[in-house]
């Protein structure tokens, strides 16, 4: 069993959680996520482990309700226990000294994003955050970003903080005014994924993305995370989550990600109908 | 009562779900003997001078001694014998394929000209395991000293599970450490309820817990904690991680929504209850008309689950023969009983899909038989221009498994074959590491419960030698030696 030690909320159904997991903790390396499951009975779900503390023998999970399971996940309490967390799995980031780094962040994407960042600017390397969420109130561990990064730049669709408009935009921008990147790494919703490679790939700026499939096992045992990359399949839980993001086809995986749409929906109504609580928000998950 | 007499009783039948009514639920199909079922089935031994179906079993069950105990109504007795060399028999008289195995040397079988007609072997395996288990709680070994060992189990399906029973009763410390969140590998994933209701399995597992057995849930090992620290921190080490790796056809149109390995299906279906959404929280793909592509066990379970999630036809879609079905014939039996259409001698070219990206259809081409391959079964030939598009709204492929490969993986040192297997000695399950043993579908490829349970006796023998004498040189011929003291 592994305990919620601490659980802050950062935002409208975005919540923070530090478990004990001190295996977990100890081997865990950026870029790597766990598999959760949180009740008996229960779904075993993919989410990134966001920073870990040794000490402590804990990590840090940043998770967006969107559905039965991370709604449920966000009625617990600290000190509550669930049942599974296993990992790390999934294989690291390749942190490497390249020169100019690019990090792209979309929602919920800078969890994953943080642990990457960080570990880009630990090597040596110089490090331009470009965070982006719909509104001001979705955007999350900008303080922590500004830390790792030696720019930072927010936006946001509605305008509500930073600029106004798309992370494409800003990378535009940036380019247009003659700054070089080495590598652009890429992680939020697949929709936001792709349009930074379409640009990314005319820019000529290789790209790196975390790929967020459905999953079961997490251990490369059913073949349901599998992606198109390049000309082969991968499994995302065991060849990545991260690929070339210039070589992977998102429409396939936007389109993999809504195979359960009407289960996942008529879960959550069932759990509405007996746990009397309800998203923050009215948003679907599928498109994030 | 002589030979002759018993040579007339028939078979006794097993009493079945009936097929209308099992495939509305995920209840097991055999309902199991009475033990007056059991006493006759067993009467029906001729207790021959030389057993032949002993040697037709992977662990050399004595299996007239355990079958005259159940004549005599000796139940207790019957299941010692059994435990002596099988410590699963309520698993194995469900899932062994007898009626190659032991059933098919029976003596009975043959002066009965059918070897469907031997002693039913396996159902009387069932049978006394079942008894024991409503009797409450099994009958714990004699206590032992503890030697102080300390042994790691990697991965508890049936041989990792094998290990730690027999490894325990040596008075060595045993944990198993197990990626999922339950214990039982293929026999929770994999292999339906209907076929082998989870609580058994439980059962099994919590027998071993109170014996003392440790296991470590969630961890992959590789990835929680390092193979390599794993080997150094525990005195020997057994790898049983099975083969998990599940083959996909490699034809347009795979990626397809609702295509989906047989390992998918049957682990949401199974380990994650999808039967019960939405009251466990895993969803399943239902299709109306459900394709499964694969002649094996796994491709059976699935076409029958297809059935009771809801599909109105279920075809299994096969490239040999039904002779050539590697599928155990009591499930073959089963799934036609249940409805599942057998479209044979056709194989998938290419996967047809609608335009949300669902797939609509597959292209298949006819076989025809041709010379005898490898395997020595006459090899599928496409027929050229016979292609056609079948209709569903759901694939399966179940057309096999490999052997694991996270674990040979992250420790290049362990030897590996051409298709990924761990190399081992054959008598003893060493590995090129040393302290490490290996053995099961990581070993053979995917293979059967009984072998790996073989392999888990083995091992556990030569592991406990190597405990107690640290020798690892020559330990096959120390093991021969021991193993003929027994004998
Ligand atoms: C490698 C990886 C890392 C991730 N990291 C994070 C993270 O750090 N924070 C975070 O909030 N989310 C993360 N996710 C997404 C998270 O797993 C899903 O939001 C979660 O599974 C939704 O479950 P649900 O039951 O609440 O919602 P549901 O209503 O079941 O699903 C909502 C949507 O989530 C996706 N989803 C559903 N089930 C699964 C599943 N078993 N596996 C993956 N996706 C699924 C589908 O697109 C679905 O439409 C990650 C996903 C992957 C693959
Ligand atoms: C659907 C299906 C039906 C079958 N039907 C039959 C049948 O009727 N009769 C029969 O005899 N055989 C049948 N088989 C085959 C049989 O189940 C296998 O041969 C047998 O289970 C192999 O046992 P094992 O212990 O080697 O491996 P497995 O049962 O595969 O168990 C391996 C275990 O190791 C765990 N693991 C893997 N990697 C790691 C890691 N890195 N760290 C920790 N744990 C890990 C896995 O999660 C799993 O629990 C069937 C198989 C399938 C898939
Ligand atoms: S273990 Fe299998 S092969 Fe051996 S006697 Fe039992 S059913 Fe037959
Ligand atoms: S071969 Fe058949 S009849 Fe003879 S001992 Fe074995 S089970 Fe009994
Ligand atoms: S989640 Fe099952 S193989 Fe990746």
């Amino acid at each position: 069993m592994y305990q919620i030690l601490h659980k802050e909320k950062l935002g409208p159904d975005i919540y923070m959680y530090r478990f004990r997991a001190p295996d977990v903790a100890r081997n865990r390396k950026p870029g790597q996520f766990v598999i959760v499951r949180i009740a008996e009975n229960g779904e075993r779900i993919p989410i990134t482990i966001t920073d870990v503390d040794t000490d402590e023998g804990s990590i840090t999970l940043i998770v967006q309700a969107v559905g039965k399971t991370t709604l449920q996940m966000a009625q617990m309490k600290e000190g509550d226990f669930i049942p599974t967390i296993t990992g790390p799995l999934g294989e690291p980031t390749r942190i490497e000294k390249v020169g100019r780094v690019l990090c792209v962040g979309g929602g919920i994407g800078i969890a994953p994003l943080f642990p990457v960042a960080e570990g880009m600017k630990d090597i040596g390397n110089h490090v331009t955050s470009i965070l982006g969420a719909r509104s001001s109130n979705l955007l999350i561990l900008i303080e922590r970003m500004r830390e790792v990064s030696h720019e930072l730049i927010v936006t946001t669709d509605d305008g509500t903080e930073g600029e106004k408009g798309l992370v494409t935009d800003v990378i535009r921008e940036l380019v247009g005014k003659g700054k070089v990147y080495d590598l652009c790494i890429a992680m939020g919703p697949p929709i936001m994924m792709k349009f930074v490679c379409v640009l990314t790939k005319e820019l000529n700026i290789p790209t790196i993305v975390s790929l967020n499939p459905i999953m079961v096992d997490g251990t490369g045992m059913c073949g349901c995370c599998r992606v198109t990359v390049g000309d082969e399949i991968k499994f995302a839980c065991v060849d990545g989550p991260e690929f070339d993001g210039h070589k992977v086809d998102f429409d396939e995986l936007m389109a993999r990600l809504a195979i359960y749409k009407a289960e996942e929906k008529e879960a959550l109504e069932y759990y509405y109908s007996k746990a009397g609580c309800r998203l923050d928000s009215t948003l679907e998950g599928g498109s994030r | 009562m002589n030979a002759k007499d018993r040579l007339k009783i028939p078979p006794v039948k097993m009493p079945e779900q009936d097929p209308a009514e099992r495939i509305k639920n995920v209840d097991e199909v055999p309902i199991g003997y009475t033990s007056e079922m059991a006493m006759l089935e067993a009467s029906r031994c001729l207790q021959c001078k030389t057993p032949f179906c002993i040697e037709g079993c992977p662990v050399g069950i004595d299996i007239p001694a355990f079958i005259k105990f159940i004549e005599v109504g000796d139940f207790k007795g019957a299941i010692r014998k059994m435990k002596e060399k099988n410590l699963l028999p309520s698993i194995c008289g469900r899932v062994c394929p007898q009626e190659e195995q032991c059933q098919l040397f029976c003596t009975i079988g043959k002066a009965r000209k059918n070897p469907g007609e031997s002693v039913m072997i396996g159902k009387l395996e069932r049978f006394i395991a079942d008894w024991e288990r409503e009797q409450g709680e099994p009958e714990k070994p004699p206590a032992v000293k503890p030697s102080g060992k300390r042994v790691a189990i990697i991965g508890a399906g049936p041989a990792g599970l094998t290990v730690a029973g027999d490894l325990i009763r040596f008075g060595h410390e045993v944990i198993v450490f197990e990626a999922l969140h339950k214990a039982g590998g293929v026999l929770v994933y994999g292999i339906p309820e209907f076929r082998l209701p989870k609580k058994i399995v439980q059962n099994e597992v919590d027998y071993l817990e109170n014996l003392g057995v440790k296991f470590q849930y969630n961890y992959v090992i590789g990835k929680t904690i390092p193979v390599r620290e794993v080997v150094s921190e525990f005195d020997a080490v057994f790898i049983g991680t099975g083969a998990g790796l599940p083959r996909f056809m490699r034809v347009d149109g795979e990626n397809l929504l609702g295509v989906l390995s047989a390992n998918e299906y049957l682990t949401r279906a199974n380990l994650m209850k999808a039967y019960d959404f939405p009251r466990a929280d895993t969803p399943i793909v239902k299709g109306r008309k459900v394709i499964t592509v694969g002649g094996g066990n796994v491709a059976m379970d699935c076409a029958r689950t297809a059935l009771r999630m809801g599909a109105e036809r279920s075809l299994i879609v096969y490239r040999r023969a039904e002779e050539q079905m590697p599928a155990r014939l009591e499930e073959i039996h089963h799934a036609k009983e249940e409805g599942v259409e057998f479209h044979l001698l056709q194989n998938p070219v290419r996967l047809v899909g609608d335009e949300r990206g669902w797939i609509s259809g597959a292209e298949l081409i006819k076989m025809e038989l041709g010379e005898p391959d490898s395997s020595g079964r006459r090899r599928p030939v496409p027929i050229e221009g016979s292609e056609f598009i079948e209709d569903t709204d759901a694939l399966i492929v179940a057309i096999g498994n490999s052997p694991n490969p996270l674990v040979p993986a992250s420790f290049p040192e362990l030897e590996v074959t051409r298709w990924g297997g761990i190399v081992v000695n054959e008598i003893t399950g060493q590995t090129s590491v040393q302290g490490v043993f290996a053995g099961g579908d990581i070993v053979l490829g995917a293979a059967t419960v009984i072998l790996a349970m073989g392999h888990g006796r083995r091992a556990a023998r030569a592991m406990n030698l190597y405990l107690s004498s640290g020798r690892w040189v020559d330990l096959d011929r120390a093991m021969d030696l021991c193993m003929a003291e027994v004998r």
